[in-house]
């Protein structure tokens, strides 16, 4: 890969990140979110830049991009699709929404189609128990309450450069009394 | 009291549309409780604002349940330097999904929580810690504490008085670890998850060494209400020793998921049938896990008179954590449960610890063989052994979050995993 670097106005928006703290280490993890929406991961080189653009030992970045799991150490497709199956998610079909989607793509979790275009992963609680089973997609927008036929709407939308929309799901309490209210 | 529960009106997240904005939650008392203490500093000094809060007893929403304004209290005198609140928002406990809902609905009642935790302990600059994978919702209280800036509720000489607080949001980046509080404080630092060793503990030596405080986002929502209202008022809603409105999330097999505002102490049983509907497809209940997953399960038949309180819930061996109430159906394989529990657990250990780090990969790779119907009678024996060796000697309690569910699903669901073993070979003499 081409030598890497930031441009002036990312470098801006990194001396800000920077004031937001006493030192400039604790903007690693946001620096490195700046530089995976920029380049789509953060593996080696892109963890040097970031650690002299910090002035800090490229081993802290490192260490720091190894110990979270968002920060992607290896390219990814262009929608990464992270599937929880983690307890509220594996009581309510989780487990058959990913194999579902590994059939679909014919790939299993933690692939990534020949065409680039998806990844699957297995993960952990996104902290969407009640709307389970759901997933998310690229660290992005959350989708709930998933079925077989949401998930292959969902496939089909994103081949098409549709991504989906925030979804606000709204307190059930709350929405029963609005309904007797307007009743 | 728990007989009340339903006509109770909620407080923390009540029903006022747009009430995300600033212009609605100020037609509607909001910001009123920062504006009596910092425009009557005389009856509210620092000090009475602690005591207030420590007298409501508001236990900490976060999990441990320990008195807000008592953890308040521990903070040092100033001494000219910097003191922090980090507010945390981590919110990854699996079954945990309340806090993102303050965010969405009232986030204006967290800031001004903070803002007076702040004034009462000397603070000047807050973080607020959200998760990675909650961008949409950072994106949200973002919104939030913009507005509030402009307004003058936040920053230099917040309404006029010589009390200046900053409000600084940053996220994560996939890590249940940091939701342990020393944890965040270190990935706050930019650094790994790692949790520390305490003492010293955060109010001595904190962010960058300097005396920190770490609340709960729900927590720091219910300050307000206390100011507002008073301790006594406070007191009296819901259980007596665990007072205060509560976010319940409710998921796993009920009709309507999702999270409820009601008091503590609310019966377990109407949570499940009155609240979220019962269960679905008419089946019968077979388990719960009241508070995310490290909270120990409760068999169906252990939940009579059980209120969602600490203390009774602690009578029947298990604990009100987050309140995020995973519920189980009759069908459900207690063994696969545990073993996706033990999964999570060997996937977010720090590996700080040998005996967590070595510790839940064994059990989830016992209960993996146990699953799998490879299991013998033995390794009941050992998954409870190597718990016991695990627990209480690591650094941070997730090694105990990981042990105290398995523990506690082998021993109320025994049968169901002895009949997945097959039967030890015996020597015989």
């Amino acid at each position: 890969m081409a030598d890497l670097s930031f441009t002036e106005e990312e470098l801006e928006e990194i001396e800000r990140l920077k004031d937001k703290f006493p030192t400039a280490k604790a903007a690693t993890l946001r620096v490195l979110w700046l530089a995976q929406n920029k380049y789509g991961h953060v593996k080696d080189e892109v963890q040097r830049l970031v650690a002299e653009t910090l002035d800090l030992p490229k081993a802290h970045v490192h260490g720091v991009a190894r110990f979270y799991t968002q920060y992607y150490k290896e390219e990814k497709g262009k929608f990464v699709l992270d599937v929880c199956t983690c307890l509220s998610c594996q009581l309510c079909g989780g487990y058959d929404i990913l194999h579902h989607l590994e059939d679909e793509l014919d790939i299993e979790a933690g692939e990534t189609t020949d065409d680039g275009m998806f990844t699957i992963n297995e993960v952990e609680c996104l902290g969407a128990c009640g709307y389970a089973p759901m997933l998310q997609v690229t660290n992005g927008v959350y989708v709930n309450n998933l079925t077989k036929e949401k998930v292959d709407k969902l496939i089909k939308n994103l081949r098409n450069g549709n991504m989906p929309e925030f979804e606000s799901m709204a307190m059930p309490e709350l929405e029963k009394r609005n309904q007797a209210a307007s009743e | 009291m728990a007989q009340d529960w339903k006509s109770f009106e909620p407080l923390l997240i009540p029903d006022i549309p747009n009430l995300e904005k600033i212009d609605v939650y100020e037609e509607n008392g909001g910001y009123d409780a920062l504006k009596e203490i910092l425009n009557d500093q005389e009856t509210w000094s620092r000090k009475s604002v602690v005591e207030e809060v420590k007298q409501a007893n508001i236990r900490g929403r976060g999990g441990a349940g320990f008195n807000a304004g008592l953890k308040w209290s521990f903070m040092p005198d100033p001494d000219g330097g910097p003191r922090y609140l980090a507010c945390n928002g981590d919110e990854s406990e699996p079954g945990t999904f309340k806090d993102r809902k303050i965010f969405e609905y009232n986030p204006h009642l967290f800031i001004e929580g903070a803002l007076i935790a702040s004034y009462a302990m000397t603070v000047d600059t807050i973080y607020v810690y959200i998760r990675g994978e909650y961008l949409s919702w950072v994106e949200m209280l973002q919104d939030a504490v913009d507005d509030a800036y402009e307004k003058g509720y936040l920053g230099d000489d917040i309404l006029g008085t010589d009390v200046s607080i900053d409000m600084e949001l940053t996220y994560g980046a996939g890590a249940y670890i940091c939701g342990e509080e020393t944890a965040m404080l270190e990935s706050l630092e930019g650094k790994r998850g790692y949790p520390r060793t305490k003492p010293p503990f955060p109010a001595q030596n904190g962010l960058w060494g300097r005396p920190t405080t770490i609340n709960n986002i729900e927590t720091l929502a219910n300050v307000p209400l206390v100011i507002n209202n008073g301790a006594d008022w406070y007191g009296d809603i819901g259980a007596e020793e665990h007072p205060g409105p509560v976010l319940y999330g409710i998921s796993g097999h009920v009709n309507r998921p999702g999270v409820y505002e009601y008091p503590t102490g609310v019966p377990v049983m109407d949570l499940i049938n009155d609240v979220a509907g019962g269960i679905r497809g008419g089946k019968d209940l077979k388990a719960i896990i009241p508070g995310g997953s490290s909270t120990p399960p409760l068999r169906a038949d252990q939940l009579d008179g059980v209120t969602m309180n600490s203390d009774s819930l602690k009578d029947v061996g298990s604990m009100m954590g987050t309140a995020g109430m995973v519920v189980m159906d009759e069908d459900t394989d207690m063994v696969e449960v545990l073993w996706r529990i033990a999964h999570f657990y060997s996937h977010e250990s720090c590996g700080q610890c040998t005996p967590c780090r070595d510790g839940t990969g064994w059990l989830e790779k016992v209960l993996k063989k146990i699953k799998d119907g490879e299991g013998e009678m033995k390794d009941l024996d050992l998954l409870l052994d190597i718990g016991n060796q695990m627990e209480g000697r690591t650094i941070c309690a997730l090694a105990d979050a990981a042990v105290w569910p398995v523990r506690h699903t082998i021993n109320r669901f025994r049968d169901e995993f002895e009949e997945r073993c097959k039967k030890s070979v015996h020597a015989v003499a």
